[in-house]
């Protein structure tokens, strides 16, 4: 079998094994709460007719024995057929795919835009040495950490307070379509990520810089900034890659907060008025769309650390050589 | 160096101040924070309401002092679970038969990888929403990530050379564990967890902002920046101070648990 050929059919497994384990976990979940009938239909004290529990009962073969409930629950999540919801009277297939493009695009600018203010702190900081590059280093190293712990819906209320209702610059909601609606949620959801990733990227960065390809480059005579951009920054890049796919789904976490605090439409609205509602078949859905949407965030970034570290595609080959040798 | 030193002290000393807060916060703050005068209501912040007043005349100030036994509360009880989980999983992870650990990591692995919030939000709809069911669910959602921490420190301590020759010298497999792999486990674990209380107490806020956990009369952090959201172009006070005691809160539990972690390493 081809490298190429391994590699999708690895990850196929593993998106398998996602999906198979937030089935469970759903499966599981539901039986936590007692009485998984009424979790469903929305809790104790319930509105739904007789009907609304018969195809309750139905849908989720709640009469049959608990073994044969589970591998149902597991066919439905595997082949995507994830019901109505149960407050909107809709397939929650479609709420999704209604909502998801734009949750889907509010993450990925907001992660474009953490990495450029990541790195753009890399270069200020490799820009400034000596006395001056202490003192940098101390005030991003402080930055970096009230970046990361800052709370979205509190940095998102700041921002409304003071870009919105004090100067007036931009709307307050992003319910709209255009790039004004944008900025704000973007802005709050990527600064506690790029706080994020500069802290990783930094100690990295730190053994790049006294590596001697990066000792060799200055002794010919080339600046920080050469230094950096051409030849450390790609290695300082490694970890923060590797945890790109982590801090995606942080962003997911985060777009729940901004898309409620912003009032946008999008997943993480979905999902949360969802909760609020204990509408539980939306509320599985949306979970088993987010873990499939990190097993291809984890795929797309593997690619990239192939592209980016040359090494990695070096020790598969001499792994495969190895597995050669042995006679498998 | 130096410069951690400071902002460490400055933690322990911020860390301090809550707990005379948690403990006793009419020694900080004499008012009622449940006491509704309505003509003081929407008052900007001022020498009587340091932190101006919310809707029903309710001093901020007042509110976020007795609010930190809440929120305190709620972050040590939600870290609990997930520690405690962590800590069982792990365990089974780090010491129990090959097939089981790989089995069980693969699990953990892949539900480290959902959003923490997501996952709660999938604990909070089935359980229905409520301040204890957000400290379940949060508690629930960050169990993988500790038992992702104890597992690989288990593995650690168990292949160490003085394991080894603990067991070497005729110490049986029961006393080595109890002498010098529990402890050695759980130790580092002291800094995690000064870190995780911080980020737990943002979760359950965030929770509570979603209008998800505590009901807003209560003094609780996150339920005052939910009751601020309505007024945030007219009274700003009611959420920036809300916040500014959650975010204050986690960065001094960040520093102290870095400080904790490099301390122990």
């Amino acid at each position: 079998m081809s490298a190429v050929a391994r590699w999708v059919v690895a990850k196929l497994g593993a998106a398998i094994l996602v999906v198979w384990i937030v089935a469970t976990l759903v499966f599981f979940a539901l039986r936590l709460s007692g009485d998984p009938l009424e979790a469903i239909l929305g809790g104790p004290g319930s509105q739904a007719g007789e009907e609304t529990v018969q195809a309750a009962i139905d849908a989720y073969a709640l009469d049959q024995p608990l073994a044969w409930q589970y591998l149902l629950q597991l066919k439905d999540i595997a082949t995507l057929q994830l019901g109505d919801s149960f407050a909107r009277r809709q397939p929650v297939v479609d709420l999704l795919a209604a909502q998801l493009p734009r949750t889907l695009a509010l993450a990925a600018i907001s992660l474009g835009v953490a990495w450029a203010i990541a790195v753009t702190g890399s270069v200020i900081q490799a820009a400034s040495r000596g006395r001056t590059g202490i003192v940098v280093g101390a005030i991003m190293r402080g930055l970096e950490i009230v970046a990361s712990v800052m709370p979205q819906f509190w940095l998102g209320a700041v921002l409304i307070m003071v870009l919105s209702s004090g100067l007036g610059w931009l709307p307050a909601t992003s319910a709209g379509p255009g790039a004004a609606a944008l900025v704000m949620p973007v802005i709050t959801l990527a600064i506690p990520i790029a706080g994020f990733l500069s802290q990783v990227s930094r100690d990295a960065l730190d053994d790049a810089d006294a590596a001697p390809f990066a000792v060799t480059a200055r002794a010919r005579g080339a600046g920080e900034i050469r230094v950096l951009l051409r030849h450390t920054l790609r290695h300082a890049s490694l970890p923060a890659i590797a945890l790109s796919g982590w801090a995606f789904g942080n962003l997911l976490s985060g777009a729940v907060v901004v898309e409620v605090l912003f009032a946008r439409p999008g997943l993480g609205r979905l999902l949360q008025e969802a909760a609020l509602a204990r509408d539980v078949p939306v509320v599985i859905g949306a979970v088993v769309v987010v873990a499939l949407m990190y097993v291809v965030v984890i795929t797309l970034t593997d690619a990239i650390e192939l592209a980016a570290d040359p090494r990695l595609r070096g020790r598969a080959r001499a792994h495969r050589s190895s597995e050669i040798a042995v006679g498998t | 160096m130096r410069a951690l030193g400071v902002s460490a002290f400055v933690a322990t000393g911020v860390v301090l101040l809550i707990l005379v807060a948690v403990s006793a916060p009419a020694l900080l703050a004499p008012g009622d924070p449940l006491a509704v005068s309505p003509t003081e209501g929407f008052l900007a912040p001022s020498l009587a309401h340091p932190f101006g007043t919310d809707e029903s005349g309710r001093g901020i100030y007042t509110r976020i002092v007795h609010g930190a036994r809440a929120s305190a509360g709620i972050g040590v009880a939600a870290t609990a679970i997930g520690v405690g989980l962590g800590i069982v999983i792990g365990f089974v992870c780090g010491l129990g038969p090959r097939a089981v650990d790989a089995a069980l990591t693969r699990v953990v692995e892949v539900l480290y990888a959902l959003p923490t919030l997501v996952m709660a939000l999938l604990f909070v709809a089935v359980i229905g929403p409520g301040p204890t069911s957000s400290i379940l669910a949060i508690g629930l959602a960050t169990a993988p990530g500790y038992a992702r921490m104890v597992r690989t420190r288990v593995r650690q301590v168990a292949r160490s050379d003085y394991v080894a020759y603990a067991r070497h010298e005729g110490v049986t497999r029961t006393a080595a564990f109890g002498r010098h792999v529990l402890p050695n486990t759980l130790w580092p674990l002291i800094a995690m967890v000064t870190l995780g209380i911080g980020q737990a107490i943002v979760w359950v806020s965030a929770l509570s902002f979603l209008g998800l956990g505590a009901e807003p009369p209560s003094p609780e952090w996150g339920s005052m920046l939910n009751a601020g959201r309505v007024y945030l172009s007219t009274a700003w006070w009611m959420t920036l101070f809300p916040g500014l005691a959650i975010i204050v809160t986690a960065i001094a539990l960040t520093v102290l648990g870095r400080r904790l972690s490099k301390g122990s390493a």
